[in-house]
């Protein structure tokens, strides 16, 4: 057991209960926005953790977890971009509590015209 | 191992809500959605049946190649079921 | 250590699936479709690692690289472009 064995272990707990949360986090937010917030962020600091625990675990194979790290962090934000600009687009609003507040509104339709 | 035996049937039970699910919507998004999701789930039942080669074509023509080419599809026809 | 990573990860899939199942709209769907690609990713690369053999990586790397384009055809059908 050396220091790169307890760390891979300890990020890879880490990373599964962030997974945990992230999922959990899906199934509990009432909104699309704060499910798209839980869903895309812990996820992808939980796949992160995972993937490179076991980069760190099995020190032959910390190249490719590396690549596989590496496109997630570029993918995942990609998709959650263009998911909220979707929901957005097609007139989900969110969810306020008293203030409406929507500091997008009218943004959009300026750039619709060209 | 005991826990494979029950991390393959509750995947199965899994597989089959998704197909049911995929099958029986009017909206098509919902269905190509369900579709996607019942290609996830026989990629990582391949992979675990010790199968990885079929579960890479799996994840690459179902996650992917599939839904882009029925979205195109609805794209150009229509998107509600009669 | 092995049964409680197996089993956050079960619990993860099936929370991100029955949001699938019943969320009303479908961006909801969509969402939970995509957090379920994520968590099988990482999902797989442990379940390499507790079978340890190195080819099962290449499963998990075609799933990163190819996850998203399906939820990004998706997306972009949603806002009406594509």
């Amino acid at each position: 057991m050396s220091v790169l064995t307890y760390l891979g272990y300890a990020m890879v707990t880490v990373g599964v209960i962030f997974l945990f949360l992230g999922a959990l986090g899906i199934f509990r937010m009432p909104d699309v926005y704060n499910r798209l917030q839980a869903g895309t962020k812990a996820t992808t600091l939980g796949a992160l953790g995972t993937i490179l625990g076991v980069g760190l675990l099995q020190p032959e194979w910390f190249w490719k977890t590396l690549i596989i790290a590496i496109f997630i962090a570029i993918s995942n934000p990609i998709s959650s971009h263009a998911l909220a600009r979707g929901s957005y687009k097609i007139g989900i609003k969110p969810i306020t509590k008293e203030d409406d507040m929507d500091a997008y509104a009218g943004v959009e339709t300026e750039n619709e015209e060209e | 191992m005991e826990w494979m035996t029950f991390l393959v049937i509750g995947l199965i039970i899994l597989l089959i809500i998704a197909a049911v699910f995929a099958i029986t919507q009017k909206d098509l998004i919902l269905a190509v959605i369900g579709a996607s999701a019942v290609s996830v789930v026989l990629s990582i039942l391949f992979y675990i049946l010790q199968a990885p080669d079929v579960a890479l074509t799996e994840a690459a023509i179902g996650v992917a190649l599939t839904t882009i080419i029925f979205v195109i599809t609805i794209k150009k026809t229509k998107r509600y079921e009669e | 250590m092995t049964i409680f990573y197996l089993i956050m990860i079960a619990l993860a899939i099936i929370f991100a699936a029955a949001r699938g199942l019943l969320g009303p709209t479908a961006s909801d769907r969509i969402v939970a479709l995509d957090s379920l690609t994520t968590i099988t990713t990482a999902g797989l690369v442990l379940l390499a690692f507790f079978f340890q053999r190195y080819i099962y990586v290449d499963v998990s790397l075609v799933y990163g690289v190819l996850s998203f384009v399906g939820v990004l055809t998706l997306a972009r059908y949603m806002e009406g472009g594509l």
